[in-house]
């Protein structure tokens, strides 16, 4: 493979062809926050949280879906982007309820957590207090949608990892949510395997296992790389 | 089918034309106002005054001035009735043997008709669009012919990159760029999807063409299938739209069956079909990457591009997506060659433009201009003014992505660049006119509830910014906003422009930029003084 | 509570700033002239809205403290529930076993708002500690930046939520 030499942020780096901005940073060391980005399954560039500015480009690119470019220019830490970045967050936090006090996630959240790596220590918008509904019929896990913020992720590890199917997105705009199978239950759901991995993808507390109670629930993204990586490098296959 | 077969068709049907034909529009506006029991009453009217022979009682699509229909017309005098209703047929018909009848007639030779120069809608409401004769008698499908048998399909393209092209879906990206590109990639499957989704609200010309003039689309299709090396094609049409995809489908059948469309057209090794796809409606559908997933049978949602169709779209393949009224424009400059289109409009907008002109104003309907037509000549000329002489407001083009353009602003000449130096855009067409008696802010609110309703939710700016400037523009109107308030919208409006995932967020703000840049005040009025008592976006106490 | 757990610092606390209102302390009104006021709690009902307005039109800086004066948190778990009459027929009339009514006594207890607000919906907050609570080290380090006389906005490690 091709390897290309571009900068971020004024450091010259160099990437294989292909690789996203957002690779060839962290293979540099040089943060570029994401929510919808997760290790293992495509991309969809949804949050915008990754956004970055490439230098005779007139529009913001995601860096999760950008491929990397000979010479390209990118900056990724911008007074305007830090900006954009921590509105978008509370854009986040304003749509749905999200009680950190009494969330499962409370401290292994990452939309808290970038929260406050944005400064944000109040919301700027109108808090819109939707209904939205618990779904704690599966046996072993329970769905929160006042958490959620539809990155996505649960839904590509479903299908993608898993191969299952369960998970998908129903309705548009604001009221979009996550469902199961038809929109049905979740415990009713015959499609799931009950493999946990859409709980292990969840960036917050909307998708937990039961029994946890605030803070309580770390989910476990370590074992959803371990079955990516085995698979992408067939390290299940013995070898002679 | 050959040239000869083509030939004897269209002579077939001119030799069977009558000394009179009455022209009833069947398109969806007059359709709506009874037009099938005015044409059935008509043929019986005509029958009972044993003028077989002489008349014939044509169902033809847009007649334009939809605000008249149900409307008729007579060859080949031209004489031009306007609502007319079932009961007034025997008079009407009366007139040809030197009776008079009482039926409201229009002026053909007005502004509104004879400040039209028709390429799109050349056909429509002379041909019937039910029968494939009718359009090949207009001299259809004879571009499709010589594009086979005469032009390399580089040749094909060059043409439409000569006659400078541009997409009427919205962006007006050249068109023969586009092709270049699809026709370039390397590929055994290719598609070419025609975006008939038209989801503005208040437009409707994608809908006449198609129910007025179905195998323009077709044949328009087929050639860029040629073009490019595409053997399918898809219709990409929204289901309110039941009248465009009957006539549609059996459009299709129709040239199926003459070997228009199939294998082997016009004896040449060129293959092409097209298939209807119907959605339900969304307005994000009518944006290419979602359309795909669409007619992919997934969610309708877009995605980030790169990759563009053209390098791959549907199922990965590379694929031409135009809108309508582009496919409309390819068989008329195959037929009369790209330098006399180049030679309509603009330097940089080429060709003609149909509108749906709506809103405050005399004559609505649709007209089609050319590029570069001043706004005040379409707007005062044409659509003569607002009904009650009310001043004109403003003009609102390119529906919720775009912006209104002020009176003071009305010199200015429709084309894509000044038109967006307005800070609005050409948009598919819809062009909505207001009196004074509008307040701007609600144009803006209405326009931003459609973007909130029609955000498919997939990104964050766009599925909660709309939200929340939707919520401080109704914070305005009911006037417990400050001015904190609107600089925050201000900073919505930018933010959700420049991060949104695709085309509908990046453009939901216009309608709040642009008339916040000609009507700020109207804004300011409306705000409470500022104290500390103010908090930040208060929630309005519901 | 959290408070408290300031320990001796309190102390040094005591010893620069005059304590002049708190819901603990006997004053009725709140004063004229404040420094600054530390806002514990949303603004739920029509007397957090009136004491509001009195507190920042008689005080320097207005400080939302913890989580409730931030975002509304758990005080604003009713707002999804519409009008505040369904939580009171809920609380008051469904769940009582006997004479089910509201402890409405006019004048007595203050009628809620149509829906609870973080502070700052009301009126304009200067600075914000969220935390619930916020913990005692980073109450101290933000009132020794206040008392320093540089009130500035928490960020990053210093911002938390829950
Ligand atoms: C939200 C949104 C809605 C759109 N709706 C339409 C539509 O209804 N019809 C259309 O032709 N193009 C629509 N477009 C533009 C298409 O994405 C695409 O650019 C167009 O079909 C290309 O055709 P053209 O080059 O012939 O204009 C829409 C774009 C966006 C972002
Ligand atoms: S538990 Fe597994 S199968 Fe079930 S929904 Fe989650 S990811 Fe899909
Ligand atoms: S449930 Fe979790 S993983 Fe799924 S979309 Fe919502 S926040 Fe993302
Ligand atoms: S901009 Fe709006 S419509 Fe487009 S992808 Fe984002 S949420 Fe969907
Ligand atoms: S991580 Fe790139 S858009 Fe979400």
């Amino acid at each position: 493979m091709a390897a290309k030499t571009l900068t971020i942020d004024g450091k010259q780096i160099s990437a294989f062809e292909g690789a996203t901005v957002l690779q060839a940073a962290e293979e540099a060391g040089i943060p570029i926050p994401t929510l919808c980005h997760l290790d293992g399954v495509y991309d969809i560039g949804a949050c915008r949280i990754c956004l970055v500015e490439v230098e005779g480009v007139a529009k913001l690119l995601p860096a999760c879906t950008t491929r990397v470019r000979e010479g390209m220019e990118v900056r990724t830490d911008t007074e305007r982007l830090r900006n954009y970045r921590r509105m978008i967050l509370e854009l986040l936090f304003a749509e749905r309820n999200h009680v950190c006090a009494v969330c499962v996630s409370n401290g292994h959240c990452e939309l808290q957590t970038l929260a406050y790596e944005h400064g944000m220590d109040h919301v700027r918008y109108e808090y819109r207090f939707p209904k939205w509904d618990l779904d704690v019929t599966h046996r072993l896990y329970g769905m929160d949608h006042n958490r959620c913020i539809l990155c996505n992720r649960c839904v590509r590890a479903c299908w993608h990892i898993e191969g299952a199917g369960t998970k998908n997105v129903a309705g548009r705009g604001a009221r979009a949510h996550i469902i199961s199978d038809l929109n049905q239950p979740w415990g009713d759901s015959e499609s799931c395997t009950s493999c946990g991995k859409c709980v292990d993808a969840c960036p917050t507390g909307a998708l937990f296992k039961k029994g946890a109670t605030a803070g309580e629930m770390a989910h476990n993204r370590a074992k959803l790389e371990f079955i990516v990586t085995a698979r992408e490098k067939k390290q299940w296959i013995a070898s002679e | 089918m050959v040239i000869d077969d083509l030939n004897a068709i269209a002579e077939a049907e001119r030799a069977a034309r009558k000394k009179y034909t009455l022209r009833c529009c069947m398109a969806a506006g007059c359709h709506s106002s009874n037009s099938v029991a005015v044409k059935k009453a008509l043929e019986q009217a005509v029958k009972d005054a044993g003028l077989e022979d002489l008349v014939e009682v044509r169902g033809v699509g847009c007649m334009r001035l939809c605000c008249q229909g149900p409307l008729v017309q007579v060859d080949p005098d031209g004489t031009l009735y306007e609502k007319v209703r079932p009961e007034d047929s025997a008079s009407l018909v009366g007139t040809l043997k030197g009776g008079t009848t009482h039926v409201q007639k229009g002026d053909p030779n007005s502004p509104f008709f004879t400040e039209q120069l028709s390429i799109v809608l050349a056909n429509s409401g002379y041909i019937d669009p039910e029968r494939i004769e009718s359009y090949i008698a207009a001299d259809g499908y004879r571009a499709l012919h010589d594009v086979l048998r005469e032009m390399t399909p580089k040749e094909v393209v060059d043409e439409i990159i000569k006659s400078g092209l541009r997409g009427r879906g919205g962006a007006g990206f050249p068109t023969g760029l586009k092709w270049g590109t699809v026709a370039k990639t390397e590929s055994a499957q290719k598609y070419v999807i025609c975006n008939a989704d038209e989801g503005d609200p208040g437009a409707f010309m994608d809908r006449s063409v198609l129910e007025s003039d179905p195998h323009s689309i077709l044949e328009g299709m087929a050639i860029a299938g040629y073009a490019v090396g595409a053997n399918q094609g898809f219709v990409y049409v929204r289901a309110e739209y039941p009248l465009a995809i009957s006539r549609l489908q059996n459009a299709i059948k129709q040239a199926k069956q003459r070997g228009l469309l199939g294998s082997g057209i016009f004896e040449s090794p060129f293959t092409f079909n097209i298939d209807v796809r119907i959605g339900a409606g969304a307005f994000v559908c009518g944006e290419e990457t979602a359309l795909m997933m669409s007619v992919e049978g997934k969610r309708g949602t877009p995605r980030p591009r790169p990759p563009f169709p053209a390098e791959s779209g549907l199922w990965g393949c590379p694929t031409l997506i135009n809108n309508v009224e582009t496919f409309a424009n390819v068989a008329p400059i195959l037929r009369k060659g790209a330098d006399w289109f180049a030679s309509i409009g603009t330097e940089k907008s080429k060709g003609t433009k149909v509108f749906a002109l709506a809103g405050k104003i005399t004559n609505t309907g649709l007209i089609e201009v050319p590029m570069g037509t001043k706004l005040r000549d379409i707007v005062e000329k044409m659509g003569g003014g607002a009904p009650d002489g009310a001043p004109i407001k403003a003009v609102q083009t390119g529906g919720p992505s775009g912006g209104c353009i002020p009176a003071e602003a009305l010199d200015t000449p429709v084309d894509y660049e000044s038109l967006a130096s307005l800070g609005s855009i050409m948009g598919s067409g819809g062009m909505i006119v207001m009196d004074d008696a509008t307040r701007m802010v609600d144009v803006a609110r209405f326009f931003m509830e459609f973007c909130m309703d029609e955000s498919c939710g997939k990104c964050v700016p766009c599925r909660a910014g709309t939200v929340q400037m939707h919520s401080l523009l109704e914070k305005i109107l009911n006037r417990e906003a400050t001015a904190a308030d609107l600089q925050r919208l201000e900073e919505l409006c930018q933010m959700v422009r420049d991060t949104s995932l695709c085309g509908l967020g990046q453009t939901a703000p216009n309608p709040v930029l642009s008339t916040l840049r000609f009507f700020r005040s109207e804004y300011e009025e409306l705000l409470k003084k500022e104290t500390a008592h103010n908090g930040e976006p208060r929630a309005a106490i519901r | 509570m959290s408070f408290l757990d300031l320990d001796e610092w309190l102390v040094d606390l005591a010893a620069a700033v005059d304590v002049v209102y708190s819901p603990i302390m006997d004053i009725k009104e709140y004063p004229e002239n404040v420094d600054v006021v530390l806002v514990e709690g949303a603004i739920a009902n029509e007397d957090h809205v009136e004491l509001m307005h009195r507190i920042r039109a008689n005080t320097k800086v207005v400080v939302a403290f913890g989580d409730c004066a931030v975002t509304g948190n758990v005080t604003a778990l009713r707002n999804p529930l519409g009008d505040p009459e369904n939580v009171l027929q809920r609380a008051y009339k469904d769940a009582a076993d006997i004479a089910p009514q509201y402890p409405a006594e006019k004048d007595i207890v203050p009628r809620l708002t149509p829906r609870v607000t973080p502070v700052h919906e009301l009126v304009k907050v200067d600075l914000f500690l969220p935390g619930c609570p916020p913990p005692a080290p980073r109450i101290k380090l933000f009132l020794e930046q206040l008392l320093a006389g540089k009130g500035e906005r928490l960020a990053g490690a210093n911002i938390k939520f829950g």
